[in-house]
């Protein structure tokens, strides 16, 4: 089967801020991604409210210039005061004309 | 005294509040009981829905005339809390811009769990109150956190890239809550007492059920806070106790002086002491994320709820007694 390289851009973040990231990352340039809710800690133990929930988990295909761009948004937009983690991968895409 | 004793201990022994010490319980004996996130959030929606439905449909047949002067007082205090409150954090407690305009936004606001409370302790004790309160809710509710935000905005100006206003302002109004409790005082209004017969099987009789359950999930969640106590400091400590008394006793007395009933005055006396767990920390966490959750959600969650709940009902009551005579 043809596949063609992508990048996956994994976003775990706190519940507050989902709306934002996914208007962000459509605008950045990716095409679409998969949500997933997530539970879990990070270095600051930081617990921002309950009401809006756990964590989200935001993943989504991209080129690697895309991945960049994300990237580079994160850290100016969020790293200083939000809980955000964020990690690329490299990743073997079916049908990669989808994602660009 | 020997009132605000016998009043205490109605209080404490009723289900809601012996609920929410259930739940703390629950939490410092490290019991594996934990609420599914959507059920709380269920309980949310159903007692925000709730209380504006009601809220509504008592409106419906509210004089103006009735209610202008008790909306009047507590548009007042939605203005004024949250500036006296960023000043005495700045000024006596040394917080910083963000952290006490986040605190501001919190206090000046409202709790309508809180708030609920105080309608079924009164109810227990057969004392009447008037029907639009809930408005009044939905009154206090949003414009203290735009206050302590533009205060906020003004001392440090938004870093490049950070909301703007335009956005700030639509995602508070159109917060879940807001949109609850507006939604539901609308309906109420609109429907009034006969649409709210329809759905009273519902929205009505269980309601004091589902508040128990909500507080036994409160305290639980309060009780997670009380190890972010420490971080908290004595200096808010003392503020989640004194500035509540405070604003409530002047919540108390601006009813009175607004022709609020003895229940009328104390509900907005505890308006006034409330602070808000779900709609000021959603809002601030978006528009001051270097607030430090540690300082307002402990504050507001696991000093201040559990105090008003507690001691506040029974003193808020005791003082409007004594206004009226």
């Amino acid at each position: 089967m043809q596949t063609v390289p992508l990048k996956r851009v994994t976003i775990i973040a706190e519940a507050v801020l989902e709306e934002r990231l996914i208007r962000e990352i459509k605008a950045l340039g990716a095409k679409g991604y998969t949500l997933t809710a997530a539970r879990g800690e990070g270095s600051r133990g930081v617990r921002a409210s309950e009401w809006a929930g756990q964590n989200v988990k935001l993943e989504t295909l991209v080129s690697a210039e895309v991945a960049d761009r994300l990237l580079t948004h994160l850290a100016e937009r969020y790293f200083a005061h939000y809980a955000v983690v964020a990690y690329v991968e490299n990743v073997a895409v079916v049908r990669g004309e989808k994602y660009t | 005294m020997a009132d605000l004793w016998e009043t205490l201990r109605l209080g404490l022994l009723s289900p809601m509040v012996l609920a929410f010490g259930l739940g703390v319980a629950a939490t410092l004996l490290k019991s594996d009981l934990k609420f599914p996130g959507e059920v709380y959030t269920a309980l949310s929606i159903y007692l925000l829905f709730a209380i504006g439905l009601k809220g509504g449909a008592e409106l419906a047949q509210t004089a103006l005339a009735d209610f202008w002067a008790p909306a009047l007082a507590t548009l007042a205090l939605g203005v004024a809390v949250p500036v006296w409150c960023y000043a005495i954090l700045r000024r006596l407690g040394g917080f910083g811009v963000a952290d006490a305009a986040a605190l501001a936004a919190h206090y000046g606001s409202v709790s309508a769990v809180t708030f609920s409370a105080s309608l079924t302790f009164l109810e227990s004790l057969q004392l009447p109150y008037e029907g639009f309160l809930p408005t009044l809710v939905a009154l206090l509710e949003v414009p203290a956190i735009i206050i302590a935000l533009a205060i906020a905005r003004r001392q440090q100006p938004a870093e490049p890239g950070g909301a703007g206003w335009g956005g700030l302002l639509h995602e508070l109004l159109t917060s879940k809550s807001i949109v609850l409790l507006l939604g539901g005082l609308a309906i109420g209004f609109l429907g009034g007492p006969a649409g709210l017969a329809q759905v009273a099987p519902f929205f009505v009789d269980p309601f004091r059920g589902a508040l128990t359950l909500f507080l036994l999930e409160m305290g639980m969640v309060a009780a997670q806070r009380f190890r972010d106590f420490r971080k908290a400091g004595g200096f808010l400590a003392g503020f989640g106790i004194g500035m509540p008394v405070l604003h409530g006793a002047l919540g108390v007395w601006l009813g009175t002086l607004a022709g609020l009933s003895v229940g009328g005055s104390m509900v907005l006396g505890v308006l006034a002491a409330s602070a808000s767990y779900i709609a000021a920390p959603a809002a601030v966490r978006l528009a001051l994320p270097q607030a430090n959750p540690s300082y307002y959600l402990t504050a507001s969650l696991a000093i201040t709820f559990p105090f008003n709940l507690v001691i506040g009902l029974p003193l808020y009551l005791e003082l409007a007694r004594w206004l009226h005579g």
